[in-house]
């Protein structure tokens, strides 16, 4: 029996540490190698080079070539193997280069990975993670840029998640490899080498499928994850200076979606500003407006209001200032709210 | 009608005579179109270090000579698909340096209005029907617009470009099959500069002389080396002719790739001999050898087309440098070809309209 990743909490002085995004994805995804050897990951260029992000950097080295695959170009083999991996018990870790080369491999996780569980009544279960970096700022384009999660959250029988910071990134990545369901693991790229931060790797993380209140407000509610939870943050801090209270929830699980906290938040704050960058067509803020409207509608003040990307294809790297919601995009909707 | 022929990898040794009875005239064209394709992408990846050139750059140095080869086996009719590493291919194909830099530089006169850039090259005039950032989702649509060829019963060819690690994707064999099953006119050319990303070749293809793959769909497969630029063109116009009468090939030429997988790749994993064997092999400096040995080009003569090719690259960046910035509302013009009703082409900085929720 595997001890969960609850247990793994370092108790050595150690425990705090610095880490960014990136460092804490390939500490948690060794500490998930290292508890199960059940756990292999696999991908274009994860092993010998360490990802074209680095974030299984030296797993290759420490696990061997049986366990961290370098794999041909082949996304769709490549979720396809891991679906037959866990079939017989495996937990494989799949790693899509960028968000746009995900596509081949839909088929794969759509028809097959999604739902296998369901298809053989429980008696396979698929514990896989599918790694994707995703969300543009980093000055690329069209396949390296692209926040699809809607996708997935529409597809039954997927879990899929965010993390915006890099104790979350240790944590989730740990619990989602010990999910017995398939989790679509969505790494908000941009954020990889920002600032290291101080973490206590002691304190047992939060359960995977909760979202989390990170600063408190009166004023207006923002609801994001991934990439925005950052802008959001600042926004905040920004509104702040002019007595603006607003109150951040990151929301982490995208499916399913924890809202009660949101709702929550609503009753107190009358209002909601949902920021992504995904396109904004039957996306997931649509799916966050349509319940609030639900639960909440005498609470409200303001209609849901939503700070997203735009109905189009991702524009060159010179234009995405243009393209991506920014501090100022959601301090206009949240003025937008207030004034309603 | 299955044919496998398997050339050794090693290059000849220099042959004094690319090739006896070549026009000079002839010659010194494809010599003047790999030094432009060469000055072009050293310039490319100068100004992508400057920051001119944004998103992802991938070069064609070390392949000038594959490049040029191919292309000079085409008619202007013919139809041309490339991967992301395209830019050598608009400039063989004729298109003016000046609007692929500014596609580059993401300007609007770009030969994708600056929407496209480096990756996305797409020129109607030449039929260069685009270069494409997803590995491998050239070929089913060269496939298709080979298709349309045969539908029509025309004569045009198409020529479809790839790297070697996109022979291990699906849409690679599905297209082959299509292909040979539907007598297609369709050249299949694998550019095997032996990596990936980093992966190397027999390190990610079951078959590594991947022009083998073409047994399984009986078709003609053959190697060549990509260093030779008459051997290339060669080898590439025995597969227009064979294209044209219904039969696709699988080409494969064999070059290095002279820097990393793109600008922004130190390329670390290349031991400094594997460095040194391929500047043995660069392709433009054993052509200029070639010619001044058989006194079809002069020290004179050859330093004079370094400073016009020069000219030519320089003023390709000064238009690219000079040009606008597409503006940012165009970029709601083209994501339908009809008006999608209520559509919101609203900025930023636009006036708010009621329906913004
Ligand atoms: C479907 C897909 N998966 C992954 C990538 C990321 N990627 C871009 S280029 C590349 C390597 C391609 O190698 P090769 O086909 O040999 O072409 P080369 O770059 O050597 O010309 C990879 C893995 C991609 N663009 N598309
Ligand atoms: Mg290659």
């Amino acid at each position: 029996m595997v001890a969960p990743a609850m247990d793994r909490t370092v108790k050595t002085a150690s425990a705090t540490q610095k880490l960014t995004m990136a460092k804490g994805l390939n500490m948690g995804l060794r500490a998930a190698m290292e508890a199960d050897p059940k756990v292999l990951v696999m991908g274009e260029d994860v092993g010998k080079l360490g990802g074209v992000y680095r974030i299984t950097d030296g797993l290759q080295k420490d696990f061997g070539e049986q366990r961290v695959l370098d794999t041909p170009l082949a996304e769709s083999g490549i979720v396809g193997t891991a679906v037959g991996l866990a079939i017989r018990g495996f937990r494989p870790v799949c790693e899509i280069q960028f968000d746009g080369f995900v596509f081949p491999a839909f088929d794969q996780i759509v028809s097959q990975l999604a739902k296998l569980h369901f298809r053989s009544q429980g008696r396979v279960k698929m514990p896989v993670v599918i790694r994707i970096p995703f969300g543009g700022g980093i000055g690329a384009v069209e396949h390296h840029s692209e926040s699809p999660e809607s996708y997935f959250a529409h597809t039954a029988g997927l879990r899929v998640v965010s993390c915006s910071n890099p104790l979350d990134a240790y944590w989730m990545i740990q619990q989602a490899i010990e999910c017995d369901d398939p989790v679509i693991f969505f790494e908000p790229k941009r954020r990889y080498h920002e600032r290291a931060q101080e973490v206590d790797l002691s304190v047992p993380p939060q359960p995977l499928f909760s979202s989390r209140v990170l600063r408190q407000g009166s004023s207006a509610t923002l609801v994001c994850y991934g990439p925005m939870v950052r802008t959001c943050l600042d926004a905040a801090t920004a509104a702040a200076e002019d007595g603006i209270d607003l109150e951040v929830i990151d929301l982490r699980t995208l499916s399913p979606l924890d809202l009660d906290p949101v709702f929550a938040s609503v009753r107190k704050t009358g209002r909601l500003i949902a920021v992504s960058e995904a396109p904004r067509e039957s996306s997931l803020t649509a799916e966050i407006a349509t319940r609030v409207q639900q639960e909440c509608f005498y609470s409200l003040e303001a209609p849901v209001l939503r700070v997203t990307g735009f109905d189009t294809p991702y524009p060159p790297s010179k234009l995405e200032d243009d393209f991506l919601p920014d501090l100022d995009r959601v301090l206009h909707a949240v003025d937008r709210s207030l004034a309603w | 009608m299955t044919r496998t022929t398997s050339r050794p990898r090693r290059r000849r040794e220099q042959d004094p005579t690319p090739s006896g009875t070549e026009d000079p005239e002839v010659l010194l064209g494809h010599y003047r179109r790999m030094l432009l394709v060469r000055r072009f992408e050293e310039r490319a990846g100068q100004e992508y270090t400057r920051a001119r050139i944004g998103g992802y750059c991938h070069l064609n140095l070390g392949e000038e000579a594959t490049v040029v080869g191919l292309m000079a086996a085409l008619e202007p009719t013919d139809y041309v698909f490339t991967s992301y590493r395209d830019h050598g291919y608009a400039l063989a194909r004729g298109v003016d340096p000046g609007r692929v830099m500014a596609e580059l530089f993401g300007r609007a006169t770009g030969v994708s209005k600056g929407w496209g850039g480096s990756m996305h090259l797409f020129d109607v005039d030449t039929r260069l029907l685009g270069g494409y950032g997803i590995v491998g989702g050239q070929i089913p649509l060269a496939t298709g617009a080979a298709l349309a060829v045969a539908y029509r019963q025309g004569t045009e060819v198409v020529l479809c470009h790839m790297g070697d690690g996109a022979t291990n994707i699906g849409a690679f064999h599905e297209s082959l099959n299509l292909a040979s099953l539907w007598r297609l006119p369709v050249v299949y050319v694998v550019v095997n500069n032996e990596l990936g990303m980093g992966t190397p070749v027999e390190r990610s293809s079951a078959e590594p002389e991947l022009h083998r793959r073409a047994a399984a769909y009986r078709m003609t497969g053959e190697r060549v080396d990509g260093n030779d630029v008459l051997a290339v063109r060669d080898a590439a116009r025995r597969a227009v002719e064979r294209a044209r009468r219904g039969e696709p090939t699988l080409l494969e030429t064999m070059s290095g790739r002279l820097r990393g997988h793109s600008v922004v790749d130190p390329a670390r994993y290349r031991t400094p001999a594997e460095r040194d064997r391929l500047a043995q092999a660069d392709p433009v400096a054993r052509l200029r050898g070639q010619l001044l040995a058989a006194g079809v080009l002069t020290e004179q003569a050859a330093e004079a087309l370094d400073a016009e090719v020069g000219q030519v690259v320089e003023a390709a960046t000064e238009f690219a440098e000079h040009s606008p910035h597409p503006e940012v509302d165009t970029l709601f013009d083209h994501t339908h070809a009809t008006p999608v009703p209520g559509e919101t082409r609203r900025l930023p900085a636009d006036p708010l309209f009621p329906e913004d929720q």
